[in-house]
């Protein structure tokens, strides 16, 4: 009896944010709560915040705009990989400082290969960008058929009609099956409590992408999704020196994205996996082809037609 | 009801009564255990940090001991498809053994499952939202609980029934629950391969021999134990094991390592000939990857094991005991590197975007799986002590079993006698 009591010591030092709270335990999932419910949760979560961070949220629920699907494009040829995206989007979204969790991750790609097994993931030069090598960098790809999704056994992540993939952090149960099916490696574990400083928090939050999350969940790139539904742009788009990043809508022609789509040279990662991602990487043209050179290609089509 | 309280009450009391060996062989499981029980409280408290999984490598080894023990688990219907198939008498009072090893196995599984969890407090919410049938991890959740209670239902309603000192109705309760039971197993097992086979994101995993492999090298290693079990049962208590059931249980090992072999060879003659960019985690795990190479000394001890096994297997001298034991031994720890370590772990290294972080287990880990063996072991413990007496009639309704009133169990009547009492129960 002695040695039972002894076994079952160490949780004593049990935060009392992990276990006990009836309110977290009966909460519903994200899409069954209704707004009376969502109220409750919110300001449950804003009470925990104030309580473990001293300030008080702003935190909504943010809810996708109709008519939209974001894409994000990354020009291959601008990106210096200098890595402010990465830690724009720590901040941004208040990542664990410690252990650190980053959504993007920056790879360093010889010459003469797209395969990105060969590129260097923790290339730490005084300079960049490298004359040898290219930048590639990766985060959630928001796949339009995402395994991740496909594998949750409690549907804790799904995907938004603006094609953003979501967690809700206080539905999983942390058996990390999404984060082995993801060919992107882009999903992210909270193996340890996180570490946030106060000054470091971000105050405005949402439920499904900024808010503080505790240990043993599983969390990933969102498209700031509190930013971009509110019309402005994700946090690494915004830090990039060089303009390498554009994001917008895919359904809007006249968008940037769109454009991008329709007149650069674009591919997607690791296309085989056929999740067809919402992520693509293009090229800067030497020769742009212009306009009249456009419209002289289709006519040439329709001739062939 | 009240009948069956007793019987509890009565199997509760009896899995304490032993002489020294047993006392003491159970209080070093117990205190295993407890060991265990208090690095998972550990683990509780400041994260699945303290193992040494990463976001690289998410699985480590308590998802290889659980797609091994799943593997321990459905080899129970290695007993039993003689039995009930091929109508093979020697087996046909082990069955039961079998049965009670699955029931112990899956409730292993289980542990090892939930000890993974990140957020175990959340298990509930698989009764809310139950993402059927497009993961597969709700496949598995079914047919592992399912196993339990079908693998549950027969042995406690056989051992019931000879407590009772009745015939178990055998048309209605065992034979039908029997056949879907070897069915069962076999889809354990294979939900279980699908779990990994399913990820496109992971070429090593992504291969169609993945579940026929992992049947094979079960159906292997769960006799394996069974025939080391079994003799641990004859030396220590009265019961009948007979020489001849041990031996159809070597040709039934001998048949499925073949089998295993051969896959395994078929596996690695795919991955190196043709020598794709997806053969990375195989290089990784049979060869290493430059400095990498932590699974090297594993896999090639896990190769060699086997192929002694297989040896000693084919050669006349597994006739003989002592061989036949150091076989099964070897074959156990074989493919618990093989399905384990080999298996879990390369499929991770390197990432489906190339990094490669090597994994190392901590103490804390390995306490966790080191108290749950010793809990399931104990329970199986249990489980054997407390069927032998009431098969062989000597705890039944009208016959509490006390100590005073019987000798230490291993010095008890003679096994002819007992082998009577058992066929007329």
């Amino acid at each position: 009896m002695a040695a039972l009591v002894g076994a079952l010591s160490p949780l004593r030092e049990l935060d009392e944010n992990d276990f006990g709270s009836v309110e977290k335990f009966i909460q519903k999932h994200y899409k069954e709560m209704d707004g009376e419910e969502m109220r409750q949760a919110l300001e449950r979560i804003s009470r925990e915040v104030e309580k473990r961070y001293d300030l008080r949220p702003d935190i909504r629920d943010v809810r996708p705009m109709d008519g939209v699907e974001f894409v994000y494009a990354l020009n291959i040829s601008r990106c210096i990989g200098c890595r402010k995206c990465v830690h724009a989007c720590v901040q941004e979204n208040n990542q664990s400082r410690d252990p650190e969790i980053q959504y993007i991750r920056v790879v360093e790609m010889p010459r003469g290969t797209l395969d990105i097994e060969k590129g260097n993931h923790h290339y730490d030069r005084p300079t960049v960008p490298d004359r040898e090598h290219y930048y590639v960098p990766i985060q959630c790809h928001q796949c339009a058929k995402p395994p991740c999704v496909k594998v949750c056994p409690v549907e804790a992540t799904w995907q938004e009609p603006d094609g953003i993939t979501v967690i809700d952090y206080d539905w999983c149960i942390g058996c990390r099956y999404c984060e082995a099916a993801c060919p992107y490696w882009a999903r992210r574990f909270n193996f340890a409590e996180p570490k946030l400083p106060k000054k470091d928090v971000n105050p405005r939050m949402s439920y499904l992408s900024n808010r503080p999350r505790h240990k043993g969940v599983m969390e990933k790139c969102h498209f700031c999704l509190h930013r971009t539904r509110a019309g402005e742009l994700p946090a690494c788009l915004e830090v990039c020196p060089t303009g390498a990043r554009k994001f917008g809508n895919v359904l809007d022609p006249q968008s940037e994205v769109s454009e991008i789509l329709k007149t650069k040279r674009v591919f997607v990662l690791k296309e085989e996996a056929g999740t067809l991602p919402r992520f693509f990487y293009y090229f800067d043209e030497r020769h742009p082809r212009s306009g009249g050179d456009r419209e002289a290609a289709a006519d040439g089509q329709e001739a062939i037609a | 009801m009240r009948d069956y309280i007793v019987f509890l009450w009565r199997c509760f009391r009896l899995s304490f009564v032993g002489d020294w060996r047993y006392g003491a062989w159970m209080l070093t499981l117990t205190a295993i255990a407890l060991l265990g029980l208090n690095a998972y409280c550990r683990q509780l408290v400041f994260g699945l940090a303290t193992t040494g999984m990463t976001d690289q490598v998410s699985w480590g080894l308590y998802i290889a001991n659980f797609t091994f023990l799943v593997g321990m688990a459905a080899a129970a219907v290695m007993l039993v498809i003689p039995v009930y198939i091929y109508r093979n008498k020697e087996l046909h009072d082990l069955v039961i053994f079998g049965e009670l090893a699955a029931v112990s196995f899956i409730i292993m599984c289980l542990l090892f499952v939930t000890v993974d969890l990140g957020r175990p407090d959340r298990v509930h919410h698989l009764f809310l939202r139950f993402n059927f049938p497009l993961s597969m991890l709700t496949w598995d959740v079914i047919v592992l609980n399912g196993y339990l209670l079908l693998n549950l239902h027969i042995c406690g309603y056989l051992i019931y029934c000879a407590y009772r000192k009745r015939e178990p109705r055998k048309a209605l309760f065992v034979v039908p629950f029997v056949l879907i039971a070897i069915v069962w197993a076999v889809s354990i097992h294979t939900v279980t391969a699908f779990l990994y086979v399913g990820l496109g994101a992971r070429p090593f995993w992504n291969s169609a021999i993945i579940a026929p492999r992992f049947l094979a090298s079960a159906f292997a290693a769960g006799p394996a134990f069974i025939v080391l079990a079994l003799q641990v049962i004859r030396r220590f208590t009265d019961y009948n094991v007979p020489q001849k059931a041990l031996m159809t249980l070597r040709q039934i090992i001998l048949v499925a390592l073949t089998i295993n072999v051969f896959l395994l060879m078929s596996e690695v003659f795919t991955e190196f000939y043709a020598d794709t960019a997806h053969s990375a985690s195989t290089h990784y795990l049979f060869f290493g990857i430059g400095e990498n190479r932590a699974l090297v000394p594993w896999i090639w001890t896990s190769v060699g094991m086997t192929a002694v096994a297989l040896l000693i297997l084919y050669l006349p001298l597994a006739r003989s005991l002592r061989y036949l034991n150091l076989a099964c031994v070897l074959i156990i720890i074989g493919v618990w590197i093989e399905k384990g370590m080999g298996l879990i772990v390369p499929a991770f290294i390197p990432t489906p975007i190339g990094e490669i972080v090597e994994y190392r287990p901590t103490v804390n880990e390995i306490l966790v799986c080191l108290g749950i063996w010793a809990a399931g072991i104990l329970l199986f413990t249990i489980s054997v002590r407390i069927t032998i007496p009431v098969l062989s009639g000597r705890l039944t309704i009208d016959h509490p079993y006390t100590t005073e009133a019987e000798p230490p169990l291993h010095r008890s009547t003679s096994a002819t006698a007992l082998g009577i009492e058992r066929s007329t129960s």
